[in-house]
Parts: structure tokens; C-alpha cells; sequence
């Protein structure tokens, strides 16, 4: 497991560290944990339960990226998710019914992404951005275009309530990533789909079933942002068609690339990805608790993901190997004598 | 040397080009090679694939600068800088792919970048009857309002050639432009040709289809691996000797150096019985036996490579059927041919082979994993275990085996490749150009790996341009030519004179191949 | 449902809709309305109403969603000015482009009447234009907190609308000038909240965990309900008691604060009528019937709404409208 304790060394852990010393200067109480009715508060505890969505969102877009494709529907999924379950415990179902037609609407919507992408060819910015367009319309069209808002204890559960203490979106995250890397690494799953990244063509001369595993994960992807959608209803206590899951694409498109794996498909690394998107959302409460003037956020924000992606740029990663002579777990920079 | 137009062997010739050489990293695309266009002459260009035909023309065009040599237009060096300034100097240029305009009319692709205008306004009436004019001298009578794509690609690939003509109007280079092309329009291009010739332009046309040599070209260039083979006058020129000027630099080299065709073979393992593709390759029946090896050999374009493809299934047979050990089917993709043991190493090892970012232990293990499928994973042990065996047996030379594999040589790679397939332990192997681009050491290597394989007991089919390499390890040589199998040579047969004459297309061998049931 | 919302409709608007009673003569009149699209749920109870409202008065009513596009509006225009309508309504879905289609809708001597939005174009190309005042709005907010709190010391931390926005900029500035006078009243952070519920809730999370876990907070102004039916759930996970802990205060009047309203987790709500219709057609009722020409800005009342105006019969009343 050299994987493992290589991660320590990686420029997104580096990144976290800087972002959170930044907000602990500008806000002392950052890191203070407090523990009440059974769970704990604390800003940390908001970044993690913020970032969840995303975070979960990215873990499927991982899988999209690493195939060498980009899914750009999977706010609009969300609000698909979130409608569909919304209107469903408002006309009476039980929240397993609704949680259950959520996942598989979120699903429906990934394979159609998939069988664009794997059977129409369509290039996978053009085949998704069909869906990211549509879906929302379709998520409007589902709750009429007001904010379908519900009390059911079950899906409001998923968005705010608490398990071992911690908020319910952080503990889904972290076992969606739990078992996904399982899958993956446990799996010669994670292998097949980077050689599908890599190479499909060749993926496919040595018996890879290429377009199912293409097929697959955009249909993870689709089930991810159901999920997503899931918790940022019950969150709000309401599905709003308009707002849920908004540019939320490109945040998780951003934590994918914060997370190291290449736009070009290939190499993969689903923690990473997770701490990116936790990266993103520190720096988003980072703003919140700094007191700036909104108009500054944006600025802001883009100034540090810059800084960020100079910092893991290879550029960077040459000058930083020079500094440090020996490093055992760089093998693959090395170059034939 | 005899000129096809005596009157005009005073002047100097229209295109010229002297010991040009071209390097690209290591690799000598071209190396010393002289060629010359004259007034009023068709001059065929011909070599393999990677024998430096385009880099030729690239260089003769301005798209490339030559590293050695020079080139001259009407005796006159000159430096081309790029096709732009080329066309100035007379020399126009027409690709296999039109790069027209397709959405714009026929008109407006004649005069692309050089409409007549008044006042700053193009004169539309003014280009569609000139272009009207253009095009009548070429014998067609289209709409020249119509956009250039709602017509045949012939009549776009004679649009282009009035254009380049019209631009340029001394050299006509024509870069296979008969490979998308019917008989009957490939035979109304020909007159095009001819009409252009009689005007004493000067016309290179690249090709791989002999016989349009002959029926069109008056001289013939040859070159291989980057070098000039020869310039030769067709008229009194055999196909067989044009066909052996592209594959062997002599035809009297040893026999044979592995147990070679008197080696004895065991069992069949598979037979593809009927197997063919419309358009692609027609129906052929082959069977492979233990401790085989079955070369082809066949020019580029023969359907050498779909044969290969259709028999691991990556292409879908619309005939024919595959038996195997009692069993009888159809490929249906390649996850079905890894898992009734075959294996295949691509033509274009970049494009289907390597995982270029994977590491060589991923890169040897992926094919068995495949076979394995995803649920049951090589251990990490297991996988460094695998690939230290396979790398050991191959000798592949890595500074370890978790770097990406692009790091490595193209003789590594293609052996990465094969240690994949071995891997996998296969009963049939297929080898599309598994010498193709490595070096002289690597490839010999190759070779004798094919040997020991067979030795082994595989079934091994293995595709080649190098003659001599082919007869050396093969039991037996099927001869591809038009997309069919038109010999299958055993014995004495394994000659490369034999070879070259069946690829040729002349003496009908002895034995005839395998009928179809 | 839109035949569920219809019929409550004919029961809810009666009251709603009182001030245009005077309108009688547009009976028969045919008028072309040209909506921007169903963007929000507001917009959705404004096409409802003007729906509702055109039936009541008998008029003909040719309705045309441009979903957002500005082609699609003056596509909408042309096409109501070749019909002949009697009147176009237009909910502009941007401020510029509009000279060319309504001065061919004036040469065609068609009254032009502007709803929710202004534009830049020469006033003399429209009838009239009828919006709220968006400065108002804040302003009857501040001034309702700073009545609420009496002379207490009251620190406000405000939920922005989307940065740059009209409705956030005006609505900003109205509050500032609502409690300008009062010096115990402050604004102690602002940030922007994109009018969204979610957004909201997150951003109220951080004020209250950088305001000592909310202690230091008085009040919190959103720029619209969504917002502030947000920050009440983050309140409430907090364990602090919106309404009454923390003072709720904002803008619109949807159905879901008035929700909040009936639990007592929010203060006040100024609304944004979602009957822009009524005065428009009181309006061309007295230009077409009488001559009379409008004003060239009709503003609506910024009414204020708290805990004691019935919230439960708000909601009951706006849940129908399509909100």
C-alpha cells in the first residue's frame, strides 16, 4: 500500500492544509468541535457537510473523466432526483418509494448519457450538455416551477440528520467513497476503465468490454447526482427545479481536476477527487466567515484554485522533486538512462 | 536513361530533388534520395507504408523542409517554406481526402482565396461562368452553383485537381487519389490525367495499386525504408520486378533459418472456414495448426490487415464460421476470440496496441486480466510475478516495470505486447507487422521469439512486408492480392520468387488455396 | 393540477384582486400578453393571476411564453400586432433591443404596457410601465425592523441577492435607507445568498458560526422569502429559535414564509405583488375607453405583511396561484 502513505506527500493535501490555516486566520474559531443534541457543530463539520454533495458528485464524475468523457448533466440530474422524489412524498408515497424512483431516475438519465456517448458516438461534452439543458427543463416540468416543498422526516433525515455524530450527507459521502474505492481497487475495475481512458481502442483488442464499462460509468455518475439531489432536498425541505444542483457540474468537474485526474482520461484517484471537493468547499466557507464583500467571492475564488492548479502542475512537480532529492515514491517521472 | 519525350531531355526537369534526407528524432525518414518530375510525364511514386513516400512529397510540396539535400524547380534551387509558396512556384498538390469546402459552391471552391473581385465585392456572375469554362476542359458539365459536396467524390477530387491546376499549373501532385474512387471513376480520372500530361504538366502520382502504374505512369520511382531503390522507364517493366524493387533488396538471400517450412506441425487448432467480409476481404478458408507458423504477404491495401481483423473479431465476418476443437461459431469481438485463446498484436501499435500512460507491468497484465474479467483482480504480486516472468522471457529492457511503457523503445513496446499475449497463454497467436519500425537488434530478437513459439506449439499467423523474414520462419505463406487469397504456398514453394509473382498477380502457383465449401 | 389551481383561483382572486375593479370596459377587448417564461414561482402566480384577471374582466387573452428568450418575445409582439390585439402586455425578459418591435407596434397605434421590468427604449414607445419599487421594498423592511426592535441594540446580518442584480442592489440600498435613522440598528455582515433556499441556509450556517454561534445576531434581512425560509432551517439547526431568537424579515410574500409565519419562525414579509395585470388593464381601460393617458410608471403597493394579517389565510390564498 506505498499508495497510501504517498498521499500524505500530494500537493491537494498541501492545498487543504493552506486553505484551512487561511480560514483559521480569519476566523479563530475555526477548528472548534462542539458536541450537541448527540452530534457535533463546528465550522469544519459545515466544510465537510457542504462539500458532501459535490464530493459525492465528483466521485462519480471520476469515473466519467477517467473514460476520457465529462458529464455535464449531473446538476441538472440532481434536480431531476430532487423533484421526483419532492413530488412523490407530496402526493403521499413513502420516502422508500420516492428515495428509490430518485436513484433510478438518476440512473435512466446516466445510461442515456451512456448510450449517447457509447452507441451514437456523440462526443461526450455535446451528448451530456443535452442532458444538463433538458434535464432542468424536465425537473421544471415535474414541480411546475415552484420550490415543491415537503416535511417527510425520512428525506429530511438524509439532508440534515445525524449518524455516529456526524451530519448524514458526510456519513453517505464517505461510505459512497468507501465502497467505490473498494470497487475499484479491490476490482480490476479501476484498471479497466484507466485502460479505457487510455486507450480504447486497444481496451477493446484485449477483450475489455470498453462500452459497457463506458456505459457504466456514466450510469454511476447519473446515480451519484441522485443521491446528491436526494440530500440537497431534504436539506432545504424542498425541491427547487430552478436552483438544485446549479453549476454544480463544474464545481465537480473542478474537484476531479484539483484531485489530479487528467481531463484526458486515464489515471485515476477517487479520494483525491473527494479532497478536492472539500478543498473547493473550504474555501467557499473560507469567503462566507471572512467577511468580504460578495462581490469579491468569485475573485477570490478563482485566485486560489489558480494557485492551486500552478501548485500541482508538472512544472511545479519537477521544481518541487529537485528540492527533495529522494523520494521512493515517484517512480513513474523517472525516464529510461 | 530513355525519356518518355525526347524532345524535352535537354531541359531541365520541371520538379527536382537531390539526396534528400529527413530525420525525425533518431529515425532517417529519408536518407540520399534523388527525384525528378519532367514536361509532360507521369511519374509513379511507390514504397510500403513507412518506406518515405510522403515525407517525399511533403518535402516537394513546402509542407516539410528537408534536413540534407535540395530542391529545385526548373533547374533553379529553391527554398520552400510552405505549400503556399510552393503553388507560386507551380507546384499544386491534391490529397486523397479532398480539403475543399464542401458547404460552398463548386464555383467558389475554384476561386477560393483569389475571387475576382470589383470594389471589394466578388463578382459571383464573373467565377461561375469562368468556372463554368475551367471545369468544360475537363470534361465536366455539373452546376457549378451547386455546393461542392452534393457531388461524387470523383467530381470533388477533379474540382480539386482544375483548382491546383489552375494555381499552379507546372507539377500536379496526386496523393493516392484513386484510393475512395470506383472503376469507372478512377478510369474518368485517368483521362483527366492524360489530358493534363498532353498539356506537359508534370504529374507524381502516389499509389499503392500497381496496375494503375502501369496503365497510367511513364516513369516509376521506388523507395524503401527511406531510401531510393531505383527510377525506372515501365515501358518493358514487369509487375513482378516493380514488386520485388518494393519488398526485397535481393531475392537470393538463405533459406529459412528456424525448423522453417519442413518443420513438422502438429494438430489443427482452428479453422476459419469461409470467413469474409463484404468490401473488405472475400470469403477464405485457413486452418492453423500447432507448432505453425502461417505468413501472409500481400502489398498495403491487399486486405492482409482486414484478414487479421476479421479472424480475431474485431471486425464482423458477414460470412463464414470459426471451428475450433469441436466447436462451432462466430467471433462476435474480441473478448470472445481472448477467451477462445487467441491473441493479436495491431498493425499501428501507438493507435490499438500500448496503453501509453499504463505502466509495462499493467500493459503485460491487462490482457489476462481481461480474460480473468473484473471481479477476480491479479494481486499486486501476482502481477509483478507475471510481468518479471514475461519481460524476462522477452528480454524487455525497462528501467523497472511500474514506468508508463511510452518511455520504452518501439522494439520494447511491440515486445511489451507480446509478453501481454503470452500472458495470456494463448493457443493462437496473430502478428500484423510485429517488425515494423524497431530497430535492426530488436527485430532480429522478434524473430527468433516468433521461432520459439512455435516451437512451443503455437499457432502463430503472422503479416509482413519483409519478404525475407517471411520465408524465413513461415511452414507456409498465404498470398493476399485485390482482397482475396490467391495462393497458399508451401515446400519449395517459400521462395520470395514464387511470393513475388503470386503478389504480382502473373504465374498462378501450383496450389491453389483451400476452396470454400 | 393547472385545472386545480384554476379552481382555486376563482375562489382565491376575488379578494386579491379588488383594485381593478373598475375595469369594465375591456370586455370583449383582445390583448396579447408576452410572459418572459416560469423561471421562478413568483413568475409562474403573475401568469395565473394575469389569466385569472383577463377572464374576470372578459377580455381575450393571448398568452406566449418566450422561455427566457428575447427573440422569442418580439417574435410573440410582431405576431400579436399582425392579429390586430387591442393591447400588448410585455414582461421584458432583458433592458435593451426593444425599439424596432415597439415602434412598429406604435406606428400600428397598439398600446404597449411594460410589466415587472423597465427597459431602455424612448418612453414614448410604451403606454405605461407597471412595476414595484424595489428600493421600497427594503425600505419597508428596515423601517418595520426598526419599529420591531424599539430602541434595543440589534445587530442584522443581511442575505444579498445574486451580486449585481437590479433586485439585490435596490433592495440593499432601500433597507440602508430604512434603517438609517435608527442608530441602534446595523448591518454586521452581508453576503450573497443567489436568492436560492440552499444557498441561503449555507450562508446563514456561517454567519451564525462567525457571530459566536449566533448570539451577536438580532435579525436576519433576505433579499427575498427563499432565502430566508433557509437561513430559518439553519437557525433552527442550530439551536437557536428563529422569530424569536434571531428576527426574520423579507421580501416577496410567497407562500412558504407565510408558512413560516403560522409556526412563528418569521417576522415580516413585504410583497412583491404578483398582480402587475390589475393596474396594467385598469390603465388601458381608461386610455382606450376614455383617453385618459396613465402615468409612464405605475408603481404597486409594497404591503407589509406580518404574523398578525392571517398568515395562515395568505398561504391558503397564494398556495393555489402556482407560487
Amino acid at each position: 500500500m506505498t499508495r497510501l502513505s504517498g498521499i500524505f506527500l500530494r500537493p491537494q493535501v498541501a492545498a487543504l492544509v493552506a486553505v484551512l490555516l487561511m480560514n483559521w486566520l480569519l476566523f479563530p474559531d475555526f477548528f472548534d468541535l462542539t458536541w450537541r443534541d448527540g452530534r457535533l457543530f463546528g465550522s469544519l463539520i459545515d466544510v465537510l457537510n457542504r462539500g458532501a454533495p459535490v464530493a459525492i458528485l465528483a466521485i462519480g464524475m471520476t469515473a466519467v473523466i477517467a473514460t476520457k468523457g465529462v458529464d455535464l448533466s449531473v446538476g441538472a440530474v440532481m434536480a431531476i432526483a430532487a423533484a421526483v422524489a419532492a413530488t412523490l412524498v407530496v402526493g403521499g408515497q413513502p420516502a422508500i418509494v420516492a428515495v428509490t424512483a430518485a436513484l433510478a431516475a438518476g440512473l435512466l438519465c446516466g445510461l442515456w448519457n451512456g448510450v449517447l456517448v457509447t452507441y451514437l458516438d456523440m462526443q461526450p461534452i455535446v451528448a451530456t450538455l443535452v442532458l444538463m439543458v433538458a434535464g432542468r427543463g424536465l425537473a421544471q416540468l415535474i414541480t411546475e416551477g415552484s420550490i415543491v416543498t415537503f416535511s417527510d422526516p425520512v428525506l429530511i433525515y438524509i439532508g440534515t440528520g445525524a449518524f455516529l455524530g456526524l451530519p448524514m450527507p458526510v456519513v453517505i459521502a464517505l461510505a459512497l467513497l468507501l465502497l467505490t474505492t473498494l470497487l475499484v481497487r479491490r476490482t480490476a475495475l479501476g484498471l479497466m476503465i484507466e485502460a479505457v481512458g487510455v486507450n480504447k481502442g486497444a481496451a477493446r483488442l484485449v477483450g475489455i468490454p470498453a462500452r459497457l464499462l463506458l456505459i457504466g460509468a456514466y450510469a454511476f455518475a447519473g446515480f451519484c447526482a441522485a443521491i446528491a439531489g436526494i440530500i440537497v432536498a431534504g436539506d432545504i425541505r424542498g425541491a427547487d427545479a430552478n436552483n438544485a444542483g446549479l453549476w454544480l457540474e463544474l464545481d465537480a468537474i473542478l474537484a476531479v481536476v484539483i484531485g489530479g485526474t487528467s481531463l484526458l482520461g486515464g489515471r485515476f484517484s477517487i479520494p483525491l477527487s473527494v479532497l478536492g471537493a472539500v478543498i473547493i468547499q473550504a474555501m467557499n466557507t473560507g469567503i462566507l466567515i471572512s467577511g468580504l464583500p460578495p462581490e469579491f467571492n468569485l475573485m477570490v475564488k478563482a485566485g486560489i484554485i489558480i494557485l492551486i492548479l500552478i501548485l500541482q502542475s508538472p512544472l511545479a512537480a519537477e521544481a518541487f522533486a529537485r528540492r527533495m532529492p529522494k523520494r521512493k515514491t515517484a517512480p513513474r517521472e523517472r525516464t529510461m538512462p | 536513361m530513355a525519356q518518355a519525350q525526347g524532345a524535352q531531355a535537354a531541359a531541365p526537369p520541371l520538379l527536382q530533388a537531390r539526396q534528400i534526407g529527413k530525420i525525425f528524432g533518431q529515425h532517417h525518414a529519408l536518407d540520399g534520395v534523388d527525384f525528378e518530375a519532367r514536361a509532360g510525364e507521369v511519374h509513379a511514386l511507390l514504397g510500403e507504408n513507412g518506406a518515405g513516400k510522403s515525407t517525399l512529397i511533403k518535402i516537394l510540396t513546402g509542407a516539410l523542409q528537408p534536413d540534407a539535400g535540395e530542391v529545385l524547380v526548373e533547374g533553379q534551387p529553391v527554398h520552400l517554406r510552405d505549400p503556399q509558396q510552393a503553388q507560386g512556384l507551380g507546384i499544386g498538390t491534391v490529397y486523397q481526402e479532398v480539403n475543399l469546402l464542401t458547404n460552398r459552391s463548386v464555383a467558389e471552391n475554384l476561386f477560393l482565396g483569389r475571387q475576382p473581385t470589383r470594389f471589394g465585392l466578388v463578382r459571383k456572375g464573373v467565377i461561375e461562368r469562368q468556372a463554368r469554362q475551367i471545369l468544360a476542359a475537363y470534361g465536366l458539365e455539373i452546376d457549378v452553383r451547386a455546393e461542392l459536396g452534393s457531388y461524387s467524390v470523383a467530381i470533388q477530387q477533379i474540382v480539386a485537381i482544375a483548382r491546383a491546376v489552375e494555381l499552379s499549373g507546372k507539377v500536379l501532385v496526386l496523393d493516392e487519389p484513386t484510393a475512395s474512387l470506383d472503376r469507372v471513376e478512377v478510369d474518368k480520372l485517368f483521362d483527366v490525367v492524360r489530358a493534363l500530361k498532353a498539356r506537359g504538366l508534370a504529374i507524381v502520382f502516389i499509389t499503392h495499386f500497381l496496375d494503375q502504374v502501369f496503365a497510367l505512369a511513364d516513369r516509376v520511382t521506388v523507395l524503401r525504408n527511406g531510401r531510393l531503390v531505383g527510377t525506372k522507364t515501365l515501358a518493358g517493366l514487369s509487375q513482378t520486378e516493380v514488386v520485388r524493387m518494393m519488398l526485397g533488396k535481393d531475392l537470393s538471400f538463405a533459406h529459412a533459418i528456424g525448423g522453417g517450412p519442413d518443420a513438422e506441425t502438429g494438430p489443427a487448432v482452428v479453422t476459419f472456414d469461409g470467413i469474409g467480409r463484404a468490401g473488405k476481404v472475400h470469403p477464405f478458408t485457413l486452418t492453423l495448426h500447432e507448432g505453425e507458423v502461417v505468413g501472409v504477404a500481400g502489398l498495403l491495401g491487399s486486405g492482409r490487415t482486414e484478414m487479421a481483423r476479421l479472424m480475431f473479431g474485431v471486425d464482423l465476418a458477414d460470412s463464414g464460421m470459426v471451428r475450433m476443437g469441436g466447436r462451432v461459431f462466430a467471433l462476435r469481438s474480441p473478448a470472445q476470440a481472448v477467451a477462445a485463446g487467441f491473441g493479436f498484436c495491431p498493425e499501428d501499435r501507438k493507435l490499438d496496441g500500448i496503453f501509453a500512460d499504463l505502466s509495462v507491468r499493467e500493459n503485460i497484465i491487462i490482457a489476462l486480466q481481461a480474460r480473468l474479467g473484473w471481479f477476480r483482480m491479479l494481486t499486486t504480486e501476482e502481477q509483478v510475478d507475471i510481468a518479471g516472468r514475461f519481460a524476462d522471457a522477452l528480454d524487455i529492457r525497462a528501467a523497472h516495470h511500474d514506468m508508463a511503457v511510452k518511455l520504452l523503445s518501439g522494439g520494447n513496446q511491440q515486445k511489451v505486447i507480446l509478453a501481454r499475449w503470452l500472458a495470456t497463454d494463448p493457443r493462437v497467436l496473430i502478428l500484423d507487422e510485429p517488425t515494423r519500425g524497431i530497430d535492426v537488434g530488436a527485430h532480429a530478437e522478434i524473430v527468433r521469439t516468433i521461432n520459439r513459439l512455435r516451437e512451443d506449439g503455437l499457432a502463430l499467423l503472422v503479416i509482413s512486408s519483409e519478404l525475407d523474414e517471411v520465408v524465413a520462419y513461415s511452414n507456409r505463406i498465404v498470398v493476399m492480392r485485390e482482397r482475396q487469397m490467391v495462393a497458399e504456398l508451401r515446400g519449395e514453394q517459400i521462395d520470395p520468387a514464387t511470393i513475388v509473382q503470386a503478389i504480382a498477380g502473373q504465374a498462378a502457383p501450383d496450389q491453389t488455396p483451400e476452396e470454400t465449401p | 393540477m393547472s385545472i386545480l389551481h384554476k379552481t382555486a383561483l376563482a375562489g382565491g382572486l376575488a379578494v386579491l384582486l379588488c383594485s381593478s375593479a373598475l375595469a369594465q370596459g375591456l370586455s370583449g377587448k383582445v390583448v396579447g400578453f408576452s410572459q418572459i417564461g416560469s423561471e421562478s414561482g413568483w413568475r409562474a402566480a403573475e401568469t395565473s393571476v394575469t389569466k385569472a384577471e383577463a377572464e374576470r374582466l372578459g377580455i381575450d387573452l393571448k398568452f406566449a411564453d418566450a422561455q427566457q428568450k428575447q427573440e422569442n418575445q418580439i417574435k410573440a409582439i410582431r405576431g400579436f400586432i399582425a392579429q390586430g390585439v387591442d393591447a400588448i402586455l410585455v414582461a421584458p425578459v432583458v433592458a435593451t433591443g426593444w425599439e424596432e418591435v415597439l415602434t412598429e407596434a406604435k406606428e400600428a397605434s397598439i398600446p404597449v404596457v411594460l410589466l415587472d421590468r423597465g427597459i431602455e427604449a424612448p418612453e414614448d414607445l410604451y403606454l405605461t410601465s407597471v412595476a414595484s419599487d424595489q428600493v421600497k421594498e427594503g425600505r419597508v423592511a428596515g423601517e418595520w425592523l426598526v419599529g420591531a426592535v424599539g430602541d434595543k441594540e440589534c445587530k442584522v446580518v443581511e442575505l444579498q441577492g445574486t451580486v449585481g442584480s437590479s433586485p439585490a442592489i435596490n433592495r440593499k440600498q432601500g433597507f440602508e435607507e430604512g434603517i438609517a435613522g435608527a442608530a441602534n440598528v446595523s448591518i454586521i455582515r452581508s453576503q450573497t445568498g443567489d436568492f436560492t433556499r440552499s444557498k441561503g441556509k449555507e450562508v446563514m450556517e456561517g454567519f451564525i458560526k462567525a457571530e459566536g454561534g449566533g448570539a451577536g445576531i438580532c435579525a436576519v434581512y433576505s433579499h427575498n422569502d427563499d432565502m430566508a425560509v433557509g437561513a430559518i432551517q439553519a437557525i433552527k439547526d442550530a439551536g437557536l429559535k428563529p422569530g424569536t431568537d434571531i428576527l426574520v424579515v423579507s421580501i416577496d410574500a410567497v407562500p412558504d414564509i407565510f408558512a413560516a409565519m403560522v409556526a412563528g419562525e418569521a417576522n415580516a414579509t413585504v410583497e412583491l405583488t404578483p398582480n402587475m395585470a390589475g393596474p396594467a388593464f385598469a390603465a388601458l381601460d381608461a386610455y382606450l375607453n376614455g383617453g385618459t393617458v396613465p402615468e409612464k410608471f405605475i408603481i404597486t403597493e409594497s404591503k407589509l405583511y406580518t404574523p398578525a394579517d392571517d398568515p395562515q389565510g395568505e398561504y391558503d390564498r397564494r398556495k393555489g396561484l402556482g407560487y
